[in-house]
C-alpha cells in the first residue's frame, strides 16, 4: 500500500487531536472542569463524545476483519455493542447520573457506604480499563505496520504519548471536544470510502457471492505467506506453490493438497486459481486482531453466540470509560436523552463495518491466510479502486482508524486515571491526576510490548465478560434493590467477575484444549453473569443486618426527578 | 384538612400568600412532597411506587428486546442455507428498532416522572 498519503493523514489526525485538545484546555480552568467538564455538557455534544469514545479499534477495523474471516455470525458483536447501550439506558442511565458519583467506586461507596467495596470496585475498574487499553495500543501498532512497515510497537507508542498529553493537559473538558470531533471523523472516514467502494462494486458487475460459504477467490491470486502457518483443509485443495509446504520444497509446481492440516513455511508463495475456495488458517497460527476463539465457536456456535450476546448486552454498562461519561450530563433527564442520541449515532456507524466485511470477502479473501484480516478496511480502497483515488481514500480510512485508537484510549485513560487519583494517589489535585494519567497508560503500554499478540477480539471479549459479571450486578441491584449489602456486593463482584476473568485467562493460556469445557470457559458470560447476580442476592439476604442506614434516602435520590430531590441533596 | 367546610376555611387563611393553584388546600395539609423531603414512611412509599413504575417500564422494553433478539441465533442455526438473511438482518435491520425502543422508553420514563411530580406537588 502506498504510504505517501496515509502517513500525512495519520499525522494530520494526531495534530488535529492535539489542537482540539488545546482549544479545550483554554477553557478548562477548574478542577470540576477537569474531571466532569463542570457537568454542563449538553446531550448533543455529549452523545457525539460518548460515541466517539466507544467506537474503538475493535469496531473500526476488528468487526470487518472478523466478518471476513468467520462470516456473518460475527455481526453479533456490533449488535451487542449497540444493544448494550439500550440496556444501559433502561436500567442505569438516569439513576447513575442522579447518584452524583463520578466513577464506579464512587457509586459503590455512595450506595453501600463501605470503603472495602469501593476499593474492590476500583481494582476492577483499573483491571478492565487496562485490559481494554491493550488492544487499542496493539491495533495502532498494526495499522502503522500495514501502512508504513514501521515496527509494531511504534504505533502504540504514538497513541500513548498523544493520549497522555491531551488527557493530562486538559482533562475531561478537552477530551469531550476531542472525542466529539473524532466521532464525526470516524464516520466520515468509513462512509465516504464506502460510497466509492459500493460504486466500484457495481461497476464490477455487482458480484453477490460474498454471502457464499466459504469465501472463494474471484480471480487468480498470488498469496505470500509472511509467517509460517498451519492450514486446515476440509476438502482437497489444488494450488501452485513456490516455497516449502509440509517440509517439501516446490518451485512453481501445481500440487494437490489432501484434506487435513498442512504446514506452510514462511516466504512461500501460493497461487490460487479463480473460483477455488479460501482455506482457513488453523487457530492460533495467524496472530492478529481477528483470531478469535474460533475453534470453540465451531464446536458449539449456539452456546458461543448466546454467551457473546449476554456479555455485550450487559457488559457495556460497566465499562469504565462509558460510565464516567454520564457524570458530565447536567441532570438525569439529559443523561437519558444523551443515551438515545448515542444509540442513533453508533447504530448509524455500525451499518458500515458489515459492508466492508462483505466487500472484503469478495476482494481481499487471502487476508484470512496472511493473518492481517484487520487490515481489510485499510486495504480495500487500494484493492478495489486503485490509483491516486484509492490512495486518498485509503489515507482517509487510516486517519479514521487512528482517531479510533486515540479516542477510545483517551476515554479509558481518563477513567483509569480518575480512579487511580482518587483511590491510590494521596490527594486529589490536578497535579496528581496528571501523574495518574501517566501511570494508567504506562502499564498497558509496557504490557503490549511484553505480552505481544493478544488478539483484540479476545481481549475486548474478556473485558466485556468481566464487566458483565461484576459491574452489571452491582449497578442493577444497587439501583433497584434496597436490600443489597456491602458483603453481598463484594462477594458478587469477586465471584462473578473473578470467575469470568479466571476462565477467559485460562482459555487464552490454552488450558482446557478442546471440548465442552473449553467452550464453557471461553464464553463465560452465560454462567458467570447469573453466578454474580445470584451470589450478590444470596449473600445480601444472608446478611440483612448490614443494609446501610441511609439506603431509602439514597434510592430516593437515585430515582426522584431533580426538581423534587434538591432538598435531599443537602442531607 | 378533610371535614372542614368552605366557609370556615376562608377565615383561616392568613400568613404569607401561597401560589394560587394551592389555595384550595388548607394550611397544615401535609403534601406528599413534604413527606418525601422529611423521609417519613409515607414518603418512602411514594418513592417506592415511582421505582416500581420505572422498573416496570424498563422491564417491558427489556422483554421486548429479548423477544426481538433472543430467537435470532436459533433461527439462523435452524436455517443454515439462509446465510444472506443473516447478513441482512444482523448487518442492517436491528439498529433502527433498537433506537425506536429507546425513544419509546424515554418518553414513558419521562411521563412517569412528570406524573409523579404532579402527584407529589399536588397540582
Amino acid at each position: 500500500m502506498n504510504s505517501s498519503y496515509a502517513v500525512p493523514a495519520v499525522a494530520l489526525v494526531v495534530v488535529a487531536t492535539v489542537l482540539v485538545g488545546a482549544f479545550g484546555l483554554r477553557i478548562s480552568r477548574t478542577t470540576s472542569d477537569f474531571y466532569v467538564a463542570s457537568r454542563t455538557v449538553g446531550p448533543r455534544l455529549n452523545a457525539a463524545a460518548i460515541s466517539g469514545e466507544y467506537l474503538s479499534a475493535a469496531s473500526f477495523l476488528g468487526i470487518a476483519g472478523l466478518v471476513l474471516v468467520q462470516g456473518p455470525d460475527m455481526l453479533w458483536y456490533p449488535v451487542g455493542y449497540t444493544a448494550g447501550y439500550l440496556v444501559l439506558l433502561l436500567f442505569v442511565a438516569a439513576p447513575l447520573r442522579r447518584s452524583g458519583a463520578y466513577t464506579l467506586p464512587d457509586f459503590a461507596e455512595a450506595r453501600l457506604a463501605s470503603h472495602a467495596v469501593r476499593r474492590l470496585a476500583g481494582a476492577f475498574v483499573v483491571g478492565v480499563g487496562w485490559l481494554y487499553l491493550l488492544p487499542q495500543l496493539q491495533g495502532a501498532g498494526l495499522t502503522l505496520t500495514v501502512l508504513t512497515g514501521a515496527p509494531s510497537s511504534l504505533g502504540g507508542l504514538i497513541v500513548a504519548v498523544v493520549v497522555v498529553a491531551t488527557v493530562a493537559a486538559g482533562g475531561m473538558r478537552s477530551i469531550t471536544f476531542v472525542q466529539a470531533f473524532q466521532y464525526w471523523l470516524k464516520l466520515t472516514a468509513l462512509l465516504v470510502p464506502a460510497l466509492f467502494l459500493v460504486l466500484a462494486w457495481q461497476g464490477d458487475g455487482a458480484p453477490r457471492h460474498a454471502f457464499a460459504e466459504p469465501a472463494t477467490f474471484r480471480e487468480q491470486r498470488v498469496v505470500r505467506i509472511d509467517d509460517s502457518l498451519d492450514l486446515k483443509l476440509d476438502r482437497p485443495l489444488t494450488v501452485t506453490v513456490t516455497g516449502t509446504v509440509d517440509g517439501r520444497t516446490h518451485d512453481g509446481r501445481r500440487i494437490r493438497l489432501p484434506t487435513g492440516t498442512h504446514h506452510i513455511e514462511q516466504g512461500a508463495r501460493l497461487t490460487f486459481a479463480k473460483g477455488s475456495t479460501v482455506p482457513a488458517a488453523d487457530r492460533g497460527t495467524n496472530g492478529g486482531m481477528s483470531t478469535s476463539l474460533a475453534a470453540s465457536r465451531e464446536e458449539r456456535p449456539l452456546y458461543a453466540t448466546y454467551g457473546l450476546i449476554l456479555a455485550t448486552f450487559l457488559g457495556t454498562m460497566g465499562l469504565p470509560h462509558v460510565v464516567v461519561r454520564f457524570y458530565t450530563s447536567p441532570h438525569g433527564v439529559a443523561a437519558r436523552r444523551t443515551t438515545v442520541a448515542v444509540l442513533g449515532l453508533i447504530g448509524a456507524f455500525y451499518l458500515l463495518p458489515p459492508l466492508y466485511g462483505a466487500l472484503g470477502r469478495l476482494y481481499t479473501p487471502e487476508l484470512t491466510l496472511t493473518g492481517n484480516a484487520d487490515a481489510a478496511v485499510l486495504l480495500l480502497p487500494d484493492r478495489m479502486i486503485g490509483g491516486v483515488g484509492g490512495d486518498l481514500l485509503g489515507a482517509l480510512v487510516a486517519g479514521g482508524a487512528f482517531a479510533a485508537f486515540l479516542s477510545t484510549a483517551s476515554g479509558l485513560t481518563m477513567a483509569v486515571a480518575g480512579v487511580l487519583t482518587q483511590d491510590v494517589l494521596p490527594t486529589r489535585g490536578v497535579r496528581h491526576f496528571r501523574l495518574g494519567t501517566v501511570l494508567s497508560m504506562a502499564v498497558p503500554l509496557a504490557a503490549s510490548v511484553i505480552v505481544g499478540g493478544l488478539p483484540v477480539a479476545d481481549a475486548v471479549g474478556l473485558a466485556f465478560a468481566v464487566s458483565a459479571s461484576s459491574f452489571c450486578p452491582l449497578l442493577v441491584l444497587g439501583i433497584w434493590w434496597r436490600r443489597l449489602t456491602p458483603p453481598g456486593a463484594a462477594a458478587g463482584m469477586l465471584i462473578g467477575g473473578g470467575s469470568a476473568f479466571v476462565s477467559v485467562a485460562a482459555t487464552m493460556a490454552g488450558f482446557p484444549g478442546t471440548g465442552p469445557l473449553h467452550a464453557l470457559l471461553a464464553w463465560p458470560a452465560l454462567w458467570s453473569v447469573p453466578l454474580g447476580f445470584l451470589t450478590m442476592v444470596l449473600v445480601s439476604l444472608a446478611t440483612p443486618g448490614r443494609v446501610p442506614g441511609g439506603t431509602e434516602a439514597i434510592l430516593a435520590r437515585f430515582h426522584l426527578p431533580e426538581e423534587l430531590s434538591t432538598p435531599l441533596r443537602a442531607l | 384538612m378533610p371535614g372542614q367546610d368552605p366557609a370556615e376555611r376562608r377565615v383561616v387563611v392568613t400568613g404569607p400568600p401561597r401560589r394560587t393553584r394551592r389555595t384550595r388546600r388548607a394550611s397544615g395539609y401535609y403534601r406528599p412532597r413534604t413527606e418525601i423531603d422529611e423521609q417519613t414512611t409515607l414518603g418512602h412509599t411514594y418513592v417506592r411506587s415511582l421505582m416500581r413504575t420505572q422498573l416496570r417500564a424498563a422491564l417491558a422494553v427489556f422483554a421486548f428486546l429479548g423477544l426481538l433478539i433472543g430467537p435470532l441465533p436459533l433461527v439462523f442455526a435452524a436455517m443454515p442455507a439462509a446465510r444472506h438473511l443473516e447478513w441482512v438482518i444482523l448487518g442492517f435491520c436491528l439498529y433502527a428498532p433498537m433506537v425506536l425502543l429507546a425513544l419509546w422508553y424515554v418518553r414513558r420514563a419521562e411521563r412517569n416522572e412528570r406524573d409523579f411530580v404532579r402527584l407529589v406537588e399536588d397540582r
